[in-house]
């Protein structure tokens, strides 16, 4: 294999497992509403879309497992590693919040999903594409969701329209990150692999924009912006969550159900 | 959320093509769409489903145990309605 090769293949295990990391570390989000969403339906609907994302953090880690060899499986990557080793965007991390803040991150990554999974079917690996085509029509449907809610919020009474804007406003400076890439995802870029999400931002900040118009809120001019998660440096908050999220397998290494 | 928002909807649901839609059961949901929505997390996550309808459980009129006396006891004695009474030609064989 040439050096280009191996380079490129450690590029590609790198690449499903930040996938994987932002839809594991998304879904554990949203698997902290089990139980304690605000009534029965939603509660189990909310839990559907935490197990829609850890079913693909699933199929990112197994393939970047396989990609590896050396007997990996998808547990080293979700439970034996370290915070800094982890590369997901910011805003998943983020803690759930109240009920409007996960409704709100919800709209701009469902947004946002739905074009990078589209991106995504069209890459020359075929089993990112395969997981893509599998992602699209799930997202498709967390999408009609969090739009249903965000107008319902937004348009609905004083309380509820304050706590969307609040969370849209301090939101807001995380959704730059997940547009930008570095020198590996350039890369893979060139290789027809990954997905540029800098080429539908606008896209993006159009289709946000007109739900959240529609749900008489107002879209954020702010500046401010956060970046660090694929180069692993995380908020506070990523610590607590792995901490939960991977205590059962390190106290009990390989137990199974 | 507390309940008093909400409206309770009957789902029904089809579990294949050719079948007829089955109640499955209720729920709670601000509107028909979001219904709709509850009832494809509630009732279809096991692939339960290919259709569902809901209704609003208070758009359905229901009969009263006060009417059984009226409505079922008369077809008590009128066995003759079933059909086994009525002996089968031999040309149509079975049905």
């Amino acid at each position: 294999m040439t050096t280009a090769t191996t380079e490129l293949k450690q590029d590609l295990i790198d690449y499903a497992a930040r996938l994987g990391d932002d839809a594991i570390v998304l879904g554990h989000r949203l698997s902290e509403w089990t139980s304690k969403g605000p009534f029965l339906e939603e509660d189990i609907a909310l839990s559907n879309v935490a197990l829609d994302y850890i079913g693909r953090a699933r199929m990112y880690y197994t393939y970047a497992a396989e990609l590896s060899g050396n007997g990996k499986t998808e547990d080293d990557f979700a439970y034996l590693r370290d915070e800094r080793q982890f590369q997901n965007h910011l805003i998943n991390e983020l803690p759930r919040g109240d009920f409007a803040y996960t409704i709100a991150r919800q709209l701009f990554l469902d947004v946002y999903h739905t074009h990078y999974l589209a991106a995504l079917k069209n890459t020359t690996d075929e089993t990112l594409a395969a997981i893509a085509a599998k992602g699209i029509k799930e997202t498709r449907y967390h999408l009609r969701r969090s739009t249903d809610w965000t107008l319902r919020l937004g348009d609905g009474t004083a309380e509820s329209h304050q706590r969307m804007q609040t969370a849209i406003d301090d939101l807001w400076g995380y959704t730059h990150e997940i547009f930008e890439h570095d020198e590996l995802e350039q890369r893979l870029i060139e290789a027809g692999v990954a997905v540029d999400a800098s080429s539908f931002k606008a896209q993006w900040l159009a289709d946000v924009k007109a739900v959240l118009e529609e749900a008489t809120l107002t879209v954020p001019d702010a500046e401010w912006a956060v970046r660090g998660g694929r180069e692993g440096y995380h908020t506070e908050n990523l610590g607590h969550l792995l901490t939960e999220m991977q205590f059962l397998h390190r106290a009990y290494p390989n137990s199974k159900w | 959320m507390s309940l008093e928002n909400l409206e309770l909807f009957e789902v029904f649901v089809r579990s294949a093509r050719g079948l007829d839609h089955k109640h499955a059961g209720s729920l709670h949901a601000v509107d028909h769409e979001h219904a709709l929505e509850y009832a494809r997390d509630v009732y279809t996550r096991r692939s339960e489903g290919v259709s569902i309808w809901v209704v609003k459980s208070r758009d359905i009129c229901s009969s009263q145990e006060d009417d059984s006396d009226s409505f079922f006891d008369p077809s008590d004695d009128k066995p003759y309605r079933h059909a086994t009474y009525f002996p089968l030609p031999k040309e149509v064989g079975n049905m």
